[in-house]
């Protein structure tokens, strides 16, 4: 089971937009949500109301800055695992309880057959695995595999829980194999990209990068319309001359 | 290859779903709450609700954590040690009704005045209000004091209208946003999906803010602030507009009063009011019949400019002229406003250029007739796709009101409010620019057992309209007086500080709901401590006693001597109504409900269950039957169908009417609740897309606004650009009239009552050495934590435990820190230890810190070593409630001068590295914990819920 | 990377248990050792106990140690699961041999099972080794030296316990000394190689390439996802200072190398007196010396993953 699939009917991912996120950890707690009590259930959580504070977290979401000055942004950055097609996290499993699965891609543990041995976490560049302390086993990002297919759940609501809540819309769900779904669509467009490209994982999630002042708006505004033309009077007789035209009620 | 293991893809979320309303903060999402074996196994947010439409922010997705909280109180208290020591006795619900009727009912029976009634973070304050109105005391508001009256006034007054729940941005249409002073907002996720449809969209977004985090990390440009001084940004804007003559002219005839005629007499008690006819409404001159007319009438060509001579011989210019020289002058030129704002020339110049630029150029045509309110009718709709938002880093500054009706004003100039593509009002808004509704609680209609005539809070035209008996102030926030004479949310802040010092009177018994006083709701946090435990010589406590309602142990739980404990949010029934603070939105008039979805597992009731229950205990004439019976013995649900505020008017608007066929205005309808049930637990009336803009001057959306009881009748809303009631003041000031202000008074009445909008230095820098304090330090609202009500939420307190104070790099290098290291940051008032951590997106001169971290030992269930405490702190332990003393010896509220907001961005500090002991001071004394059981030191939530064969 | 005390135990001990089994069983092939059955069994007990102390304190290492059994599953791609494959298979071999050596019985089965032992002992620590030195998220890991170092160390400590042991029984052939001064030589030579490598390396990936923001400018990081140390952070994040580790590299240098090479030196000049006393300085010394190494082995390693947590390279 440890061996990688050659192919995977589908490659299931997220795309993260980068440009729109805010910062507001919806996608996270909403994520701790749905699987503290799903397919990982529970995702244990230690010292809660202590000095140290710690859980089990399937997606954390980072703020950097980035540039120097004036042009320098702050991106907040949510991170979880990338579904990589040729992850180590999975070759290193000793007990096969870490897989890629054949018809989608989702990067599962079976939390049934985990021994907790942690070297699945060590082999992921991204951080992604988190390990629970109480249930001994190894927990990560599921793709919320108990709600895409779940037919108990409307249609509309058959996406990962943090696609379902992230307010802004800066999180989509679907099939990176397939280049007209939309996800592949919007990589194209908006120049997605891979994290830790030279790692050589091929992750399937995507993330779009921040736009940088390339508004749509930006040529036509940032012309500075022409100032009047300054014959004579002040800037008020001026502008009383021009408000001094007729206008009805 | 082994097989696959067999995953169950179709296990059912729970056994049920119940929609309710969040209550993780203000802004009132639809969720649906999936239950499992009667605990909750999910929250989501409801696809059909007008507010979140299906998406739920950080806060709500951790509503488990809130639920499920140990810090929950458990059953009511009554004090047994000293104050603040948490030593509590439990008592019965009985007692502790019994307890609080004898209380509340000898006060009511003596001096009704003598109950200060306030309530905090409170969405039921239509019944809050009825209460206090029903038990006759002036003393009572919500938070709205401390927290953005400003927004809301400087609007109102404006334009009957504000920011969120008045109004939104056309998130659909706008080409161009501007946002000011928001991390993080009420309408936490109205924004969050409007911003998302602007940047699908390529639309600009341009944040003005002193720190660059939430909203203002993802705008295309950030314009880094001075705090305080966006009124010299806004004025510079508006400048640059007249200067280049890119206003709306047509717009400002139609809508506002630009071309009304202001008597200009100085020295006289008419000087800048509005010269009226002899129906007392304002005039115009005609410039099509070269006389003067009335400022209502539609048949006219009004004169935006001239000095006119009026038939009396008295002169009088148009509005428009006052307000273009204001803002032409050279105080609002960009390079005058450079320096202090820290804004580039060029840059306030470009952005001008851009709002004028795509409001004019760039404008929306809508094919949607409609019909105004003179009954003419416009065959589109046209729009100036600009628009604009504002909280807090604008109104918790003492210049916030002025500041406030600038923003309002430049978007009025563009033309952009209620279009396509620009501001949009939310029913049942607009309402009348003033709102027609005055304060009631004068002294003097103040009698024991008997109702006050009216609501507390509104809006006064003049000094005749102010709370007072002589110099008596009659409210004990001192709301209405010449301290703040519009203080039309209240002083909530100043309660404490007031009561304690018996001025302007001794109160008896103070009366609190979800209001955090002791710690993160006060300005000067050690002050407010002192004060609740001041003594008298006799060793009585100076505030006898305090009744205090929460549902979690929180900093101000040990402090009251009453303890009623309120439900979670998933155990109560509430009421989010149209006649206090609805969740409508640009296209529907909008309200909902909360129910219990789960049942308490201790002994707790909603407040507001306690509150009518106390209401029929005292008697009070709407708690009540004739015969004496409770008028409501099924409580809060009971209340919300049966309750009528005029005939046919009640608490919810939806499925009113016998059979639940009526919308606004019917009989109750007992199945109402059910079909609140039915639809998701709100309900949502769409507007027809002819009254979809212009609400302000729509015939349609007018009538129908008198239809629903949102307004008394279908006048428009005029956009008063020049405030006549603020000039009623100033007049009062210089001496005109037989209600003056006080001598210590009238010179800070007569500078800061100006009917047109100006920018004035924030109160405390102007008092205080700026060389001693050199920085402005502010709080922002973390998306995770904001108005979530503390800290014991096990999820979000991982992922923000203990704040630190974020410094510009070059600050930092200047006084040689680096991230984590310990700093003093000292104010006039106080001083705080704290840890650093340095960044680039921040005004150089401006330190910043998360809101409301920092908790007290003891408090929200956290051990005593909890990050919160040792090394999370507050800002508000230096701000001052008291601006520091000027001339005369008297120290004002530390507050805006006209509303009376709680100025608590003006907070001005130095800072200097720190040595020794590496845990934050002030370091209060643990407060005891309530006897609540310990917390637990592990969580493994959901493991209930695992399933074999997965 | 964060040294879990049961990791270091298991790979110091089962090092030294495999070198034990790998020297004891070639001197045994190549009739070196004496003649005594019960000399050879209690050697290979020690070494069995030291590889089942090692085993067991990892099985402890695991979260669900009572599922263990499944970790032999994934030999096809799985160095861990090789190991344990590996030294379940060596326990046949080396564990038969013993039994024939306590019972006495003499056979012609116990050249070829001390070969197999041998065989399987390399292996094994081959593998301990390879799961370390597979893993490309530690570049101080990622590396053939890591192998080498693990194959040399457990050689080097294995020799030490098989000269005492001989030495306390009353044998002492000066072979053993040698082949300790040998191996500690080795050892010693890959150790400062993997040292000098893991300095000169200051890591291909940089926060930029983690966040893929690097076409922005510098990246610095403004908020973790949460206040407190995670799992991540506390299992890949732990970082010792440049200062400690010279200072622990010295020791380990002075307590794994220096004194018992010198000890052997010593022994190899002054001759037969005293080995047992020698032996057993250069194993106490060897032994602080190795703890401290495999403890800065995993201290010094750097992983990939704390770019985003505010590494700049790794």
């Amino acid at each position: 089971m440890t061996s990688l699939p050659e192919n995977t009917g589908k490659k299931l991912g997220l795309v993260i937009d980068l440009d729109i996120c805010v910062g507001c950890h919806a996608c996270a707690t909403s994520c701790k949500e749905w699987n503290t009590g799903g397919y990982s259930a529970p995702l244990s959580d230690h010292d809660p109301y202590g000095a140290d504070p710690s859980g089990a977290w399937l997606n954390r979401i980072h703020s950097y800055e980035v540039g120097e000055g004036p042009g320098s942004k702050t991106v907040h950055f949510p991170r979880s695992c990338l579904h990589c097609e040729e992850p180590d996290c999975v070759t290193v499993c000793p007990t096969g309880a870490s897989y890629k699965r054949a018809e989608d891609g989702i990067v599962l543990v079976n939390p049934d057959t985990c021994i907790g041995c942690k070297l699945c976490s060590w082999a992921c560049p991204y951080g992604a695995r988190e390990y629970d302390f109480d249930d001994g086993v190894m927990k990560k990002c599921t793709l919320c595999v108990d709600r895409i297919y779940n037919e108990t759940i409307p249609e509309e609501d058959r996406v990962p829980a943090c696609v379902r809540a992230c307010p802004t819309g800066a999180r989509a769900f679907g099939d990176l194999g397939d280049p007209s779904s939309a996800v592949s669509q919007s990589v194209a467009a908006r120049g997605g990209f891979n994290l830790l490209e030279e790692f050589g994982y091929k992750p399937v999630n995507k993330y779009l990068p921040p736009r940088t002042g390339a508004s749509d708006l930006d040529p036509a505004i940032v012309t500075q319309p022409e100032r009047i033309p300054k014959p004579d009077g002040s800037a008020v007789e001026r502008l009383f001359a021009w408000a001094d035209q007729a206008l009805s009620r | 290859m082994s097989k696959q293991p067999a995953i169950d893809l179709n296990d059912p979320v729970g056994d049920r779903v119940a929609k309710t309303t969040c209550y993780m903060c203000a802004c009132r999402c639809g969720i649906n709450v999936h239950l499992r074996d009667g605990k909750v196994r999910y929250i989501e947010g409801n696809r059909d609700h007008p507010v979140n439409q299906g998406v739920l922010c950080g806060k709500g997705s951790a509503g488990i954590m809130q639920h499920y909280s140990p810090a929950r109180l458990r059953v009511p208290m009554k004090r047994v040690g000293p104050r603040g020591s948490g030593e509590f006795e439990e008592i019965s619900w009985e007692e502790a009704l019994t307890t609080a009727t004898d209380w509340l009912g000898e006060v009511r029976t003596n001096d009704p005045k003598r109950l200060a009634f306030f309530t905090g973070r409170d969405q039921s304050q239509s019944l809050t209000g009825l209460w206090a109105m029903q038990y006759g005391t002036p003393n009572f508001s919500a938070h709205g004091g401390f927290c953005s009256v400003n927004m809301a006034a400087g609007g109102l007054y404006t334009f009957g209208g504000a920011f969120w729940e008045f109004g939104d941005p056309d998130w659909e249409l706008t080409k161009y946003f501007l946002l000011f002073g928001v991390a993080e907002d009420h309408a936490s996720n109205p924004i969050k999906i409007g911003i998302g449809h602007l940047k699908g969209r390529g639309a600009k977004i341009v944040s003005v803010n002193p720190v660059r985090t939430g909203y203002n990390a993802v705008a295309d440009e950030w314009v880094g602030i001075r705090p305080g001084t966006d009124g010299l940004f806004v004025g510079a804007l508006i400048h640059e507009l007249f200067q280049n003559q890119k206003i709306d002219l047509d717009y400002l005839v139609r809508y506002t009063n630009a071309p009304w005629l202001v008597i200009q007499h100085p020295g006289a008690a008419d000087d800048g009011l509005f010269a009226r006819g002899e129906d007392r409404d304002p005039i115009v001159f005609d410039k099509a019949t070269g006389d003067f007319a009335s400022a209502m009438s539609v048949e006219t060509t009004p004169a935006l400019t001239g000095a006119r001579t009026l038939a009396d011989g008295r002169t009088a210019r148009p509005v428009f002229e006052l307000m273009a020289e204001r803002f032409l002058s050279d105080e609002y030129a960009p390079e005058a406003v450079a320096s202090q704002t820290g804004v580039d020339a060029e840059q306030i110049r470009r952005i001008a250029a851009e709002l004028a630029e795509v409001a004019f150029e760039q404008e929306i045509v809508l094919d949607q007739p409609w019909t105004d309110w003179a009954g003419r009718r416009h065959d589109k709709m046209i729009g100036r796709p600009v628009s604009m938002h504002a909280m807090r880093g604008v109104s918790a500054h003492s210049n916030g009101f002025q500041t406030c009706r600038m923003i309002h004003i430049l978007q009025i100039l563009l033309g952009s409010i209620d279009c396509p593509g620009g501001f949009r009002y939310k029913p049942p808004y607009p309402k009348q620019a003033p709102p027609w509704l005055l304060p009631q609680g004068a002294l003097e209609d103040i009698r024991p057992r008997e109702p006050l005539g009216g609501p507390h809070l509104g809006f006064p035209l003049g000094p005749q309209h102010l709370l007072l008996d002589g110099d008596k102030p009659s409210r004990i926030d001192k709301g209405f007086t010449w301290d703040a004479p519009m203080s039309a949310h209240g002083l909530m802040h100043m309660v404490i500080n007031n009561a304690a010092k018996k001025d302007p009177y001794e109160i008896e018994v103070l009366f609190m709901y979800m209001a955090n006083m002791a710690w993160n709701s006060s300005m000067n946090v050690p002050g407010t401590i002192d004060n609740l435990t001041a003594k008298d010589d006799d060793g009585q406590y100076v505030i006898p006693k305090i009744i205090y309602s929460d549902a979690y142990y929180s900093e101000m739980v040990p402090y009251a001597d009453l303890i009623l404990p309120d439900t979670t949010y998933l155990e109560r029934w509430d009421c989010i109504s149209l006649l206090d603070r609805p969740i409508s939105t640009a296209e529907l008039a909008a309200d909902s409900i909360r129910h219990p979805v789960v049942k308490p597992d201790r002994d707790v009731r909603g407040f507001q269950e306690v509150l009518i229950d106390l209401g029929a205990r005292l008697a009070m004439p709407a708690f009540t039957n004739e015969d004496g019976s409770p008028r409501y013995p099924g409580g809060y649900p009971d209340y919300m169908v049966n309750h009528e505020r005029k005939p046919g008017i009640g608490p919810l608007a939806g499925w009113r009417g016998a059979d639940g066929s009526k919308t606004g205005q019917g009989a109750p309808n007992p199945k109402q609740l059910e079909r609140y049930l039915e639809n998701g637990a709100f309900f949502a009336h769409e507007l027809k897309p002819e009254q979809a803009y212009f609400k302000h001057a729509n015939r349609d959306y007018l009538n129908w606004a008198v239809e629903m009881g949102f307004r008394v009748e279908p006048r428009p809303t005029i956009f008063q650009l020049y405030c006549e009631p603020v000039q009623a003041f100033r007049l009062a000031a210089e001496g005109h009239g037989t209600r003056q202000p006080p001598e210590s008074h009238r010179e800070r009445i007569r500078k800061h009552f100006d009917p047109l909008p100006f920018w004035y230095a924030p109160l405390e820098e102007t008092m205080l050495d700026e060389g001693a304090y050199p920085l402005h330090a502010i709080t922002q609202r973390p998306m995770h934590m904001y108005h979530s009500w503390g800290s014991q939420n096990a999820w979000l307190r991982q992922i923000t435990a203990a704040n630190r104070l974020y410094i510009h790099r070059s600050l930092g290098a200047k006084i040689g820190v680096v991230d984590d290291d310990w700093v003093w940051l000292q104010s006039h008032q106080g001083q705080v230890k704290c840890q650093v951590r340095l960044m680039d997106g921040v005004n150089p001169d401006t330190v910043w810190t998360w809101n409301a971290i920092g908790k007290r030992r003891g408090a929200w269930g956290l051990s005593d070593d909890s990050p919160e405490a040792n090394q999370g702190f507050l800002l508000n332990h230096l701000i001052s409630e008291l601006l520091p003393e000027g001339g005369g010896g008297y120290r004002y509220s530390n507050s805006d001068p006209i509303t009376g907001q709680a100025a608590w961005f003006d907070l001005r500090v130095a800072i200097k590295k720190a040595d020794g002991a590496h845990e934050t001071e002030p370091l209060f004394e643990p407060t005891g914990t309530g006897g609540l059981a310990p917390s637990p030191d592990k969580i493994a939530y959901g493991a209930e819920f695992k399933r074999s064969g997965r | 990377m964060h040294p879990a005390y049961s990791v270091i135990l298991f790979t110091t001990a089962s090092g030294a248990g495999y070198g034990l089994m790998f020297w004891l069983s070639v001197a045994y092939a190549l009739g070196l050792t004496p003649n005594s059955p019960f000399v050879l069994f209690v050697a290979m007990a020690l070494a069995l106990l030291l590889i089942t102390i090692g085993l067991i304190s990892s099985t402890l290492h695991l979260g669900r140690p009572e599922r263990a059994m499944g970790a032999f599953s994934q030999w096809r791609s799985s160095w861990l699961s090789r190991e344990g494959v590996a030294a379940i298979a060596t326990y046949m071999p080396s564990g038969l041999l013993a039994l024939l050596w306590l019972i006495g019985v003499e056979s012609s089965l116990t050249i070829p099972l001390a070969i197999l032992s041998a065989v399987g002992a390399v292996i094994t620590v081959y593998c301990t080794g390879m799961i370390y030195a597979s893993l490309r998220t530690i570049r101080q890991w990622y590396l053939g030296l890591v192998p080498a170092n693990y194959l040399a160390l457990a050689a080097a400590t294995g020799a030490l316990l098989l000269g005492f042991l001989l030495a306390a029984f009353g044998y002492a052939p000066a072979w053993t000394a040698t082949v300790s001064l040998l191996g500690l030589a080795v050892a010693a030579a890959l150790k400062v190689h993997y040292w000098q490598t893991i300095d000169a390396d200051l890591g291909q990936y940089t926060v930029e390439m983690a966040t893929g923001l690097g076409h922005l400018g510098r990246v610095k990081p403004l908020d973790p996802p949460h206040t407190r140390p995670n799992f991540v952070m506390r299992e890949m994040g732990y970082e010792v200072a440049r200062k400690h580790t010279e200072k622990l590299r010295r020791l380990v240098v002075a307590f794994l190398f220096a004194a018992p090479g010198l000890s052997m030196l010593l022994l190899l000049t002054v001759g037969g007196w005293g080995a047992t006393l020698f032996f057993l300085l250069a194993i106490v010394c060897a032994s602080v010396g190795i703890l401290t190494e495999r403890w800065l082995f995993f201290a010094e390693a750097r992983h990939v993953s704390m770019l985003f947590y505010g590494s700049a390279r790794a």
